[in-house]
C-alpha cells in the first residue's frame, strides 16, 4: 500500500495515533508505552516549575524529542486569556508554534467552552500558531474552528478520561464529511475497538492518554492501540460492505449434494 | 561585594533573592535548566535570548513554567 501518512499544516507524521504523557505509573513505563505505540507526536501540559523539589526528574528526560514531536496543550484553562497565555508560554518552552488548544467550560464534564475556543483559535492563528482545538463533536463548531484557521479539528468521542468510546458516531462522520482539515478524535477512547471504530468512521487520527496510561499494562495497551488505529484506517480506506437485514450466502447455492 | 536583596513573587509565592539579578542568573541559582522553561516577567513572556539582559527587580512578578505529563 502507498504511504498513507497523516499531514497537518504541511507536516507529515508516520503514525495516526497521538498519545499523552500524563498519569503513567512512572516515566519509565511511559517511555516504553510511547515506543510500543509507534506514535510520533505526544501531548504535554504547561505548568509552573516545581520549586520545592528540584530533584524531581524532568519529563523531557524520558521523551526523545528528535523522534517525538511535542504538542503542548492548554489543559485546565477556563478562559480565552488563560489559554492564549498558556499557549504562548508553551511556545517559548518548546520547540514549535503548535498547540493543542483547550478552553474548558465545566469541571465535571471537562466539556469545551466552544465560544471562547473559537475566539482563542482566532487569536492564536493570528499570532502565528498552528492550532489544534479540542472541541465537542458538533459539526457546526468544527466548521467555525476551521474558518478561524484551525489546522485540524479535534472532536471528542466522549468526556476526557471517561473511556466510554465514541458516543456520537454519526457526528464524527458528518464532521469528516464537512472538514477540509484533518479530524482527530480526541478523548473518550477506552479500549482498542474504540480507536478502530473512530478510524473506521473516517477520523484522520486518534488522540488518547488515559486509555493507555490507565490500563493495567500500559505498554501492551499502547501496542494494541497502534494496531487498532492501523486496522481502522485500513478498513475505512478499503470501504466496508453495506449493512443488510438478512443473510446472503457466502457459498454457492447450486450444486448441493443430493438435491 | 555588598549584594542587596529583592522581594519578588515567583510562581505565586513571595521570595527573597539577591538582586537585582538577571533572569539567567536567577534560574541558575534555582538550579533550573534554562533550555527547558519559559519565563513570564511582569506578565510579559520573555524570549529565551533576552534572559541575560532582563533584570529582576524589587516587586517583580515571575512565572517559570515547564512541560509536565498531560493529555
Amino acid at each position: 500500500m502507498a504511504a498513507d501518512h497523516l499531514v497537518i499544516a504541511g507536516k507529515e507524521f508516520q503514525s495516526r495515533l497521538i498519545i499523552g504523557t500524563g498519569k503513567y505509573p512512572s516515566n519509565a513505563v511511559m517511555a516504553k508505552a510511547h515506543e510500543a505505540s509507534g506514535a510520533d507526536m505526544v501531548t504535554v501540559a504547561v505548568r509552573r516549575v516545581n520549586l520545592s523539589d528540584r530533584t524531581k526528574e524532568s519529563l523531557l528526560d524520558y521523551i526523545d524529542t528528535s523522534k517525538m514531536f511535542l504538542l503542548p496543550n492548554t489543559a485546565g484553562c477556563y478562559s480565552t486569556d488563560e489559554a492564549v497565555r498558556t499557549a504562548q508560554l508553551g511556545r517559548e518552552a518548546g520547540l514549535s508554534n503548535w498547540v493543542k488548544l483547550e478552553v474548558i467550560g465545566d469541571e465535571k464534564t471537562l466539556f469545551p467552552d466552544n465560544e471562547q475556543l473559537v475566539e482563542a483559535t482566532r487569536i492564536l492563528v493570528r499570532d502565528g500558531f498552528v492550532v489544534l482545538p479540542y472541541t465537542t463533536d458538533d459539526p457546526i463548531v468544527c466548521r467555525k474552528l476551521e474558518d478561524a484557521g484551525a489546522a485540524a479539528v479535534m472532536p471528542l468521542g466522549a468526556p476526557i478520561g471517561s473511556g466510554l468510546g465514541i458516543q456520537n458516531p454519526n457526528n464524527i462522520r458528518i464532521i469528516r464529511e464537512f472538514s477540509r482539515v484533518p479530524v482527530i478524535v480526541d478523548a473518550g477512547v477506552g479500549t482498542a475497538s474504540d480507536a478502530a471504530f473512530a478510524m473506521e468512521l473516517g477520523a484522520d487520527a486518534v488522540l488518547m492518554n488515559t486509555a493507555i496510561a490507565g490500563a493495567q499494562d500500559p505498554v501492551a495497551m499502547a501496542e494494541a492501540m497502534k494496531h487498532a488505529v492501523r486496522a481502522g484506517r485500513l478498513a475505512y480506506k478499503a470501504g466496508r460492505i453495506p449493512r443488510k437485514m438478512y443473510a446472503t450466502a457466502s457459498s454457492p447455492v447450486e450444486g448441493l449434494v443430493g438435491r | 561585594m555588598f549584594n542587596k536583596s529583592v522581594n519578588i513573587t515567583l510562581n505565586g509565592d513571595p521570595l527573597d533573592v539577591p538582586g537585582p539579578v538577571s533572569v539567567t542568573a536567577l534560574l541558575e541559582s534555582l538550579a533550573i535548566d534554562v533550555r527547558r522553561v519559559a519565563v513570564e516577567h511582569n506578565l510579559v513572556i520573555l524570549k529565551r535570548a533576552t534572559f541575560d539582559q532582563t533584570l529582576v527587580r524589587e516587586g517583580d512578578t515571575l512565572e517559570i513554567v515547564n512541560f509536565v505529563g498531560g493529555g
